[in-house]
């Protein structure tokens, strides 16, 4: 079977690869280009551990196939801080303790970078909803919640 | 398999009639789940997200058109739409997480024909038509014809659904869509209620439109329960008649989500409270 070769632009770099047209985006981040950072969970758009925002849209990146992506503009968890600086959400999320084992936190680091992007004041309840799909089996979600407000009000005022 | 981006609806009804294998992708957030699982092994995905008129909501006589390319983030971004008919951005909106929003769509929820699919009460309450293109032309269908069954649709071989149609909303008119689920998101309607009303001069119920989603294989459009409404003020007698006809049509079945008699109850729970909200916007109270 022939591969399809795909022209995308992640994280702001031009990128191209081959896949097959099963293959998933997550497949391909995690398999052909070494982008690890994004998890997989469930495999069935349930998790949200493979979030990534694809054309300015959060999106699970199991649930889309790598041909999808020619000409498409992806972020990913790779892309969030830049070099030794990490994001101010990454750096509350350290404070707050708002992770344990991790897997989640890529996809969670990624949904509500992305909510902040359109919301730069949320309420508690908006941040809850925007999060629903990013399932955390480790912290009860609590030290999450605290650490993107916090990260909200923090942004709101260096702004 | 083979990945084909047609452009045109035209190259995609090809496309489509050239394969009884092949399968469209619009969002893909059941096609994907689907073929992870071995449940399809299509021979070729059709994405019609290339295909630019499938992509766009646009207005058309008073109503809107919302291509079966566009996600349902989308439509909960668009004021205008969501002030005219927030029943059915609502029920859409109520579908998965944030990231599911991001991809899913009206139409690909009205073929992937699930009974319990939430914006197809809603879209049916609201009137909605699918138009229909096919190797034969293009054709526009009743939202409440196209689920024939569990996973079952009435398009023909080469037949896609290019757009949903939502009707010119009238005067003093309202829609809502509620659905029961053991928690707040991310689950599977049990029992859905989409409703619509039109009220005359004198407050009075003047049309009305009721259906019942996760209680039969297909949607219900239920007149019996729209003749409980019609020509009262929506008071609390007519709202008690409501819910007993809609537990009377609801036909669902006891599975692990939910039991016979829970559901039909839950119907007419559900159908006096959105029609509550219904009303309340065709009164312009909300």
């Amino acid at each position: 079977m022939s591969q399809i070769h795909i022209t995308t632009t992640i994280n702001g770099d031009e990128t191209e690869y081959l896949c097959e047209a099963d293959e998933t985006l997550l497949d391909v981040l995690r398999d052909h280009l070494d982008m690890t950072g994004s998890k997989e969970g469930c495999g069935t758009g349930d998790c949200g551990a493979c979030s990534v925002v694809v054309d300015g849209r959060l999106v699970c990146s199991c649930l889309m196939l790598a041909a999808e992506a020619e000409g498409r503009a992806i972020e990913t968890i790779e892309g969030m801080g830049q070099g030794d600086q990490l994001h101010p959400l990454q750096q509350k999320f350290l404070e707050h303790a708002a992770l344990q084992c991790g897997i989640c936190t890529p996809g969670i680091l990624v949904a509500a970078k992305n909510l902040l992007e359109r919301n730069p004041n949320p309420s508690e309840e908006e941040v809850r909803y925007w999060l629903a799909g990013n399932l955390c089996r480790c912290t009860g979600y609590d030290k999450i919640i605290r650490a993107v407000m916090d990260t909200a009000a923090d942004m709101r005022g260096a702004a | 398999m083979r990945f084909e981006t047609p452009t045109s609806v035209d190259q995609a009804v090809a496309l489509l009639a050239a394969d009884p294998e092949a399968r469209l992708l619009a969002g893909g957030t059941d096609l994907l789940v689907r073929l992870r699982a071995g449940n399809i092994a299509p021979s070729t995905i059709i994405d019609i997200k290339r295909i630019a008129e499938m992509t766009v909501i646009s207005q058309e006589d008073g109503g809107w058109r919302i291509g079966a390319a566009v996600p349902s983030a989308e439509m909960n971004e668009h004021a205008a739409l969501k002030a005219d008919w927030p029943g059915v951005v609502e029920s859409a909106d109520l579908i998965g997480s944030t990231q599911i929003q991001g991809r899913a769509t009206l139409a690909g929820n009205l073929c992937n024909a699930s009974p319990a699919a939430d914006s197809v009460p809603a879209m049916v309450a609201a009137g909605a038509t699918a138009r229909i293109a096919g190797p034969d032309g293009t054709r526009d269908v009743a939202v409440e014809d196209i689920p024939t069954g569990v996973g079952k649709t009435s398009l023909g071989k080469g037949e896609l659904v290019t757009s949903i149609h939502l009707p010119p909303k009238p005067a003093r008119s309202g829609d809502a869509y509620l659905r029961f689920i053991p928690r707040t998101e991310m689950d599977i309607a049990v029992v859905g209620c989409g409703i619509y009303v039109t009220l005359d001069d004198q407050g009075k119920i003047s049309d009305a439109r009721v259906a019942l989603g996760a209680v039969a294989p297909t949607v219900i459009l239920s007149q019996s329960c729209a003749d409980t409404l019609i020509g009262t003020a929506g008071d609390d007698a007519a709202l008690d008649a409501l819910a007993a006809a809609a537990s009377a049509e609801a036909k669902p079945i006891d599975d692990k989500r939910g039991t016979i008699a829970f559901r039909k109850d839950v119907a007419g729970v559900l159908a006096k409270r959105a029609a509550r909200i219904a009303l309340a916007r065709a009164r312009g109270d909300s």
